[in-house]
């Protein structure tokens, strides 16, 4: 590619598979499970934390030379509260029932592990470009997982995909419940995220064995 | 009474973890061992209990729409409720470095002991959370907010120990090479998580009966009978949940 070496494309690559932010990492598990019991909430918490992740990481990259190291925790959390209310007073003015829906959760992008995590480990470091890639690849090996788990949750617990019957209608016997399919309203329930996400990486991991802990 | 419900509530109903999974990172990263865990889950008590008070305070006299009247009728349209986030997360750093400080100088055994964790909580989503569901539940007083900030402390303490200890058991288990380590801590999380979820009747299971038996009185002997049926029905399905809660334990 032109535009990207291939330096820069692994940036963007590499989180979404063998270095996943939720799977590998281990970061920003908090808000992955506690919104992806509908797809659609699950598809614009990944753009608000991608949105956050990719500015965030260029402002904190533009200063990394003028932040004291003593202080930078403060310096970088006052950078993500400020683009979070900004994500936040944007979704309540444009899908006010989304925003009910995600509640707290958007103001926990701010203690989301990934973005500290990013700041500390990345754009400290590195300079704005690379560190602008850098966010959009991670929040996107994120966004991945928050889809995954709620296409599942969404389409085995409620039937549904991004709010459309595509299973059928329930109440009225038609597609798969003509044949007496049933939902699983467990999957909607907030344990079962944490068991598809801990099925997600067991996959993961038998697939790509140099990934086997101990 | 009020108290002891919050308090109940916040520690077993709305677990911190279970329920609404805040905390995970750091929940996931340092339970490997029960010392620790024990450390991490003392220090999140400690800062919650200081933390939820403090914003509170700050809710209610500065940030809700007209909080500020007590300056002057001028002040009373403010609504400066979008800068909540950043005020509570500068209080929550600001009151863990002063914590820091603080213990370090007085106490500098509990200090050894808490010391690491302390600067790791100021990230840590339970804190912020803790202060963000108090803003949202809309609590009256501030001795409730205090109640509920020890209360979700005491709860994350609570979730963190269970499975740190289950963790350090299953070393010795023939678990699937490929779920070794995360994968079955999130799989074990769920399962408790789920276990946890019995407790949603702990409430309301009593207060049913007693509504029940207020009415029954004006509406004569007929409707007894069945209402008495119903109050059995849910004593029945407490039980059932006591009895899953028992299973869940032996087969941990």
């Amino acid at each position: 590619m032109a535009l990207l070496s291939k330096k820069d494309s692994k940036l963007i690559t590499d989180p979404l598979a063998d270095n996943n932010p939720i799977t590998i990492q281990v970061l920003g598990i908090c808000s992955a499970l506690a919104i992806t019991a509908q797809l659609k909430a699950s598809i614009v918490m990944a753009v608000s934390v991608m949105a956050v992740l990719a500015i965030g990481n260029v402002v904190i990259s533009l200063l990394r030379n003028i932040i004291p190291s003593k202080i930078r925790i403060i310096v970088q959390l006052v950078v993500v509260a400020a683009l979070v209310i900004i994500v936040d007073q944007v979704l309540k003015a444009y899908s006010y029932e989304l925003s009910k829906t995600l509640s707290v959760f958007v103001g926990l992008i701010i203690t989301n592990c990934i973005i500290m995590g990013r700041f500390e480990a990345f754009a400290l470091a590195n300079g704005p470009w690379r560190s602008f890639l850098d966010g959009i690849g991670n929040a996107a090996g994120y966004g991945l997982i928050l889809i995954i788990v709620g296409f599942f949750r969404e389409l085995l617990g409620s039937g549904t995909l991004l709010g459309f019957k595509v299973l059928g209608d329930p109440i009225e016997k038609t597609g798969l419940y003509a044949i007496g399919y049933e939902n699983n309203g467990f999957m909607l329930l907030s344990p079962m995220a944490l068991i598809v996400v801990g099925i997600i990486i067991w996959v993961q991991r038998s697939r790509n064995k140099a990934l086997i802990e101990d | 009474m009020e108290h002891l419900e919050l308090f109940l509530k916040s520690i077993f109903i709305d677990n911190m973890v279970f329920a609404t999974f805040l905390g995970m990172c750091s929940y996931l990263a340092v339970s490997k061992k029960v010392n620790t865990a024990v450390g991490l889950g003392a220090a999140v008590i400690f800062v919650l209990a200081i933390t939820v008070p403090l914003n509170w305070l700050l809710d209610q006299y500065l940030l809700q729409p007209g909080a500020l009247a007590w300056l002057g009728a001028d002040y009373a349209d403010y609504d400066l409720s979008f800068l909540s986030f950043i005020m509570f997360i500068a209080t929550i750093a600001t009151m863990v470095q002063l914590v820091e400080i603080v213990v370090e100088k007085f106490s500098p055994s509990l200090y050894n002991s808490l010391g690491i964790f302390l600067p790791l909580i100021a990230v840590n989503c339970a804190i912020l959370g803790g202060s963000l569901f108090m803003q949202s539940r809309e609590i009256p007083t501030l001795g409730l907010a205090t109640v509920y900030g020890v209360g979700s402390g005491i709860g994350w303490f609570l979730a963190i120990l269970a499975i740190a200890a289950i963790r350090e058991k299953i070393r010795y288990s023939n678990v699937p090479p490929a779920l070794r380590g995360l994968g079955i801590t999130f799989i074990i999380t769920g399962l408790m998580a789920i276990g946890f979820m019995s407790f949603g009747g702990m409430l309301t299971g009593g207060d049913e009966p007693e509504v029940a038996k207020g009415t029954v009185v004006q509406e004569g002997d007929k409707e007894i009978s069945q209402l008495d049926k119903k109050s059995e029905d849910t004593k029945m399905m407490v039980g059932n949940n006591n009895q899953n809660i028992t299973n869940l334990n032996k087969s941990k």
